[in-house]
């Protein structure tokens, strides 16, 4: 079979010690049998290491951070597809979805196409309204609310016990055992992310995680369930198994279908000791691990191209459990010129 | 007393359980025990079975035999 061409542009090119799921993204892709994919990565920093991954990446940009705007983001967008005529953007990191889901109907009118959440439905799985999704979609998650001040700490004990979680409104978590500990990271977590905090209930059990992509239509196309076997202690899988979980399957469906989710997202839950399962976090893209989902026979990454150029996509029936990863470190060596030619020309 | 359905069990005794991820590794008796209850055997058979061919006070093997079955059930490996 005839490979289709296309060009995919990917973000989260930071295949670090806490990984951007750019790299495990574009292997799917590259792997597919279906599409012969020329990558572009779009890159915050000079040293994100997918930029001189040549044999993944064809050609990389930089691009503007989210903070400054959906405006400086596009001129430099368009001034990337003059040159690259860019068929698919796939942004990965949850700080910038919003501004490419704000800007995803100027993307297609320059003939890039997206598959994201509506804003909406990346609204409603904020971690500030968790409480409120699992209301309305009948999940259990765990008793959360975001805090606005240090003062509001002092109060937590009327409606929380400790231990219990702080917890950043895009990334970071930790679990703390006094005011005290939660004080000192109410500012770490604020001083990175911004306000607000969100305190959460500790629920015993086991994280068990989720990847999984819906059509926008309700339907599940896959779904692949994952613990972590060993994390860093930046609470990130170093290493994870697949999982045969038919009640995490079915909580996944459920959500999917509820909410008609469009794109990929990772469902972060507690399977406690007595078999029930608290949804405690939606990340509304693919997560790092998602290659693992691709090892086990679900091609997710690919899918979602597929969705994104409205193509007819089959849902995925089943994946192989018992399939293992292990994140390993790697010294990519480069010469200075192309670290001096990205620095000065803003590509490489 | 039933070996959970979506257990695997390989010949070397490494045992992986695909609903929570979690795997052992078995020393070659209790390995033997295992493959044992596999072909539905009763417990009466498999102590005889074990006090033929190992030489063992019939209290520890008991007591031994109780305390490996409790923890497959508590690791939920049987039912």
């Amino acid at each position: 079979m005839k490979r289709k061409k296309i060009t995919v542009a990917v973000t989260g090119l930071n295949n670090i010690d806490n990984p951007g799921p750019g790299i495990p993204v574009i292997r799917g892709i590259l792997e597919s049998k279906f599409f012969d994919a020329r990558i572009i990565g779009l890159a915050y920093e000079n040293l994100e290491p997918g930029i001189y991954m040549h044999d993944l990446v064809s050609k990389s940009y930089h691009i503007p951070y989210p903070t400054a705007g959906s405006d400086i983001l596009l001129q430099r967008i368009e001034y990337i597809n003059e040159k690259e005529k860019i068929d698919i953007l796939i942004p990965n990191f949850d700080a910038e979805l919003f501004t490419f889901m704000k800007a995803s109907e100027e993307l297609k009118k320059m003939g890039i196409k997206t598959f994201l959440p509506t804003l909406t439905q990346f609204e409603e799985r904020q971690k500030t309204h968790l409480p409120m999704f699992g209301k309305k979609y009948n999940i259990n998650v765990p008793h959360s609310r975001p805090i606005f001040s240090e003062k509001e700490i002092y109060e937590l004990n009327r409606d929380f016990t400790y231990p219990l979680l702080v917890k950043g409104k895009y990334y970071d978590a930790e679990i703390v055992y006094t005011p005290e500990q939660a004080k000192l990271f109410y500012h770490k977590i604020s001083g990175k992310w911004g306000l607000p905090i969100v305190i959460q209930e500790f629920i015993e059990g086991t994280e068990v995680n989720v990847v999984a992509l819906g059509d926008g239509k309700g339907r599940t196309i896959g779904a692949v369930p994952m613990r972590k076997q060993y994390i860093t202690d930046k609470g990130k899988a170093w290493s994870g198994i697949t999982l045969d979980d038919t009640n995490l399957l079915r909580i996944t469906r459920k959500i999917i279908k509820n909410t008609k989710w469009r794109g990929g997202m990772e469902l972060e839950m507690i399977k406690t000791e007595e078999n029930k399962y608290y949804l405690i976090e939606i990340n509304p893209r693919l997560p790092a691990w998602i290659y693992l989902a691709v090892g086990a026979g679900q091609n997710l990454p690919e899918a979602l191209v597929k969705l994104a150029l409205e193509m007819d996509v089959e849902p995925f029936k089943k994946y192989k459990t018992g399939k293992l990863f292990i994140r390993y470190s790697y010294e990519l060596l480069c010469d200075i010129t192309e670290f001096e030619k990205l620095a000065h020309y803003a590509e490489l | 007393m039933v070996i959970n359905k979506k257990i695997a069990i390989s010949e070397t005794g490494f045992i992986f359980n695909p609903t929570t991820g979690d795997s052992f590794s078995m020393n070659p008796i209790a390995t033997e025990i295992l493959e044992m209850l596999k072909k539905d055997m009763r417990e009466e058979e498999i102590k005889n079975a074990l006090l033929e061919k190992y030489d063992v006070n019939k209290s520890i093997l008991q007591k031994s035999y109780d305390e490996f079955i409790d923890a497959l059930r508590k690791l939920n490996i049987i039912e």
